[in-house]
């Protein structure tokens, strides 16, 4: 493994400014669990690696104002374990009790999950589904990017040089709404998704129709996407099992799987068929639950 | 570059020169020659490198040693009592047979350990999911489950 010199800043202000001096030659790290381990493979070689983990701030889960956010340090095992996340954002906790392993989730952040870009990000499809957007702070200021518009390719993202994700915002929950998300995976822990597969609900107020919905994807494209001839379908349905059966059949014709050693092509198409209305039956269970309470 | 840190070593504060670009398992194995703490994948899949952080299991081969600074690090020596009597829980792995080849041992102990820190009575259920970043290749887990949930009763009791 390549030496580096691990620089620890206290305050954004100083991450800011140790990104401009070093430049390309710097590496931004969060939780590690991507960037030591792509350090240990030599995808990368940074002489300067620069911690977020002593910056102050960054780790808040908090609804304020309608707005939940969620700090880009927070650790997935404290998400897993908020009952804020568990009761009312349920996706973000079907995902994070299920990615790597405690010990991973005790390290491993929400931001870094994001930023690494991987298609296979288990946080990426509740996040969508959950309307998220992604707030980016740079030596000039801060800028808003819908999670939606944050990916470019595996891998990839918008971030300029010298920027950091923060925080992650999204509409606050309602009594008429919930999330579930699925990770279809061959083991219980430690594997990436072969897909996954979040969905937003938010119903009548007699629980037979669905007035709003958003169906998001991992591991169906190059970066997690939204799959919105789906969600159209259901806008205004009935909620009912005919009709999630045909936003899972609209799914599947909208992802764009590709074969690989974790899962064939028409296999991962035909679990998104499967996993659309189960989810989606899953968050008419939510809803009716969480209504009686 | 070799840089001065200090942290809680297994109750007892550290000061060391360590090269700031190594993870904490080489430190514990190769500065303090603490070597139970084992590498197993060196990228936090296997757990064979747990040790407790700050009262949170993490995987050590794939943690800056830097981030250690003013934390409280434990490992599987770290849990010997005073006269070196085992701790219940290595105890439990005797007796139930929780151990074959011993190499996920460390780890897994110290995994059974953070769990029962933060839920001192966990169904089979939750010590599976406890465990689930551990893995063992000989025993097939049952006798380590058991072993994991009679040291949780015999504690209790």
């Amino acid at each position: 493994m390549k030496k580096f010199e691990y620089l620890k800043p206290t305050t954004l202000e100083e991450v800011f400014s140790l990104l401009e001096e070093h430049g390309e030659k710097a590496k931004l790290i969060a939780g590690g669990t991507d960037v030591v381990i792509m350090i240990k493979k030599k995808q990368l070689a940074p002489d300067y690696v620069i911690s977020l983990n002593n910056v102050a701030g960054l780790d808040n889960i908090a609804e304020t104002n309608g707005v939940l956010r969620i700090g880009s340090m927070v650790r997935h095992r404290a998400l897993e374990n908020s009952p804020l996340i568990r009761e009312k954002y349920t996706a973000l906790y079907d995902a994070t009790s299920v990615l790597g392993s405690v010990q991973i989730r005790n390290i491993a952040t929400i931001g870094g999950n994001i930023c690494t870009s991987a298609p296979s990000a288990d946080t990426a499809p509740p996040l969508l589904a959950l309307d998220a957007q992604v707030v980016i702070k740079g030596g000039s200021g801060e800028r808003v990017v819908p999670l939606t518009n944050f990916y470019l390719g595996a891998g990839k993202n918008v971030l300029a040089p010298g920027e950091v994700v923060t925080e992650f915002e999204a509409p606050k929950a309602l009594l008429s709404a919930a999330s579930a998300y699925y990770k279809l995976s061959r083991r219980a822990a430690l594997d990436l998704p072969i897909i996954g597969v979040a969905v937003y609900l938010r119903l009548s107020k007699d629980h037979s129709c669905c007035e709003d919905a958003r169906i998001a994807l991992g591991v169906c494209a190059p970066i997690p996407i939204r799959a919105l001839e789906a969600e159209t379908l259901l806008k205004g349905s009935p909620a009912d099992n005919e009709t999630f059966e045909r936003a899972g059949e609209a799914a599947a014709r909208e992802a764009k799987p590709r074969d690989s050693v974790r899962g064939a092509e028409w296999y991962r198409r035909d679990m998104v068929r499967v996993l659309v209305p189960r989810m989606a039956r899953r968050c008419v269970e939510r809803i009716k639950s969480q209504c009686k309470e | 570059m070799k840089k001065r840190i200090s942290f809680t070593l297994n109750g007892t504060l550290v000061e060391k020169e360590v090269e700031e670009s190594a993870m904490l398992l080489e430190v514990l194995r190769d500065d303090f020659e603490l070597t139970g703490a084992r590498e197993g994948c060196g990228q936090g899949e296997c757990g064979a490198c747990t040790v407790i952080i700050d009262r949170k299991a993490v995987t050590s081969c794939i943690y800056p040693v830097m981030e250690a600074e003013g934390k409280e690090v434990f490992t599987i020596e770290g849990l010997l009592g005073k006269n070196n009597e085992l701790h219940p829980l290595q105890q439990s792995f005797l007796d139930n047979a929780g151990v074959q080849c011993g190499f996920c041992t460390s780890g897994m102990i110290m995994a059974a350990k953070a769990l029962l820190q933060e839920n001192p009575h966990p169904t089979e259920e939750e010590i599976r999911h406890g465990i689930a970043g551990n893995i063992c290749r000989c025993t097939g887990y049952v006798q380590i489950v058991e072993s994991i949930k009679k040291a949780s009763e015999a504690v209790s009791k």
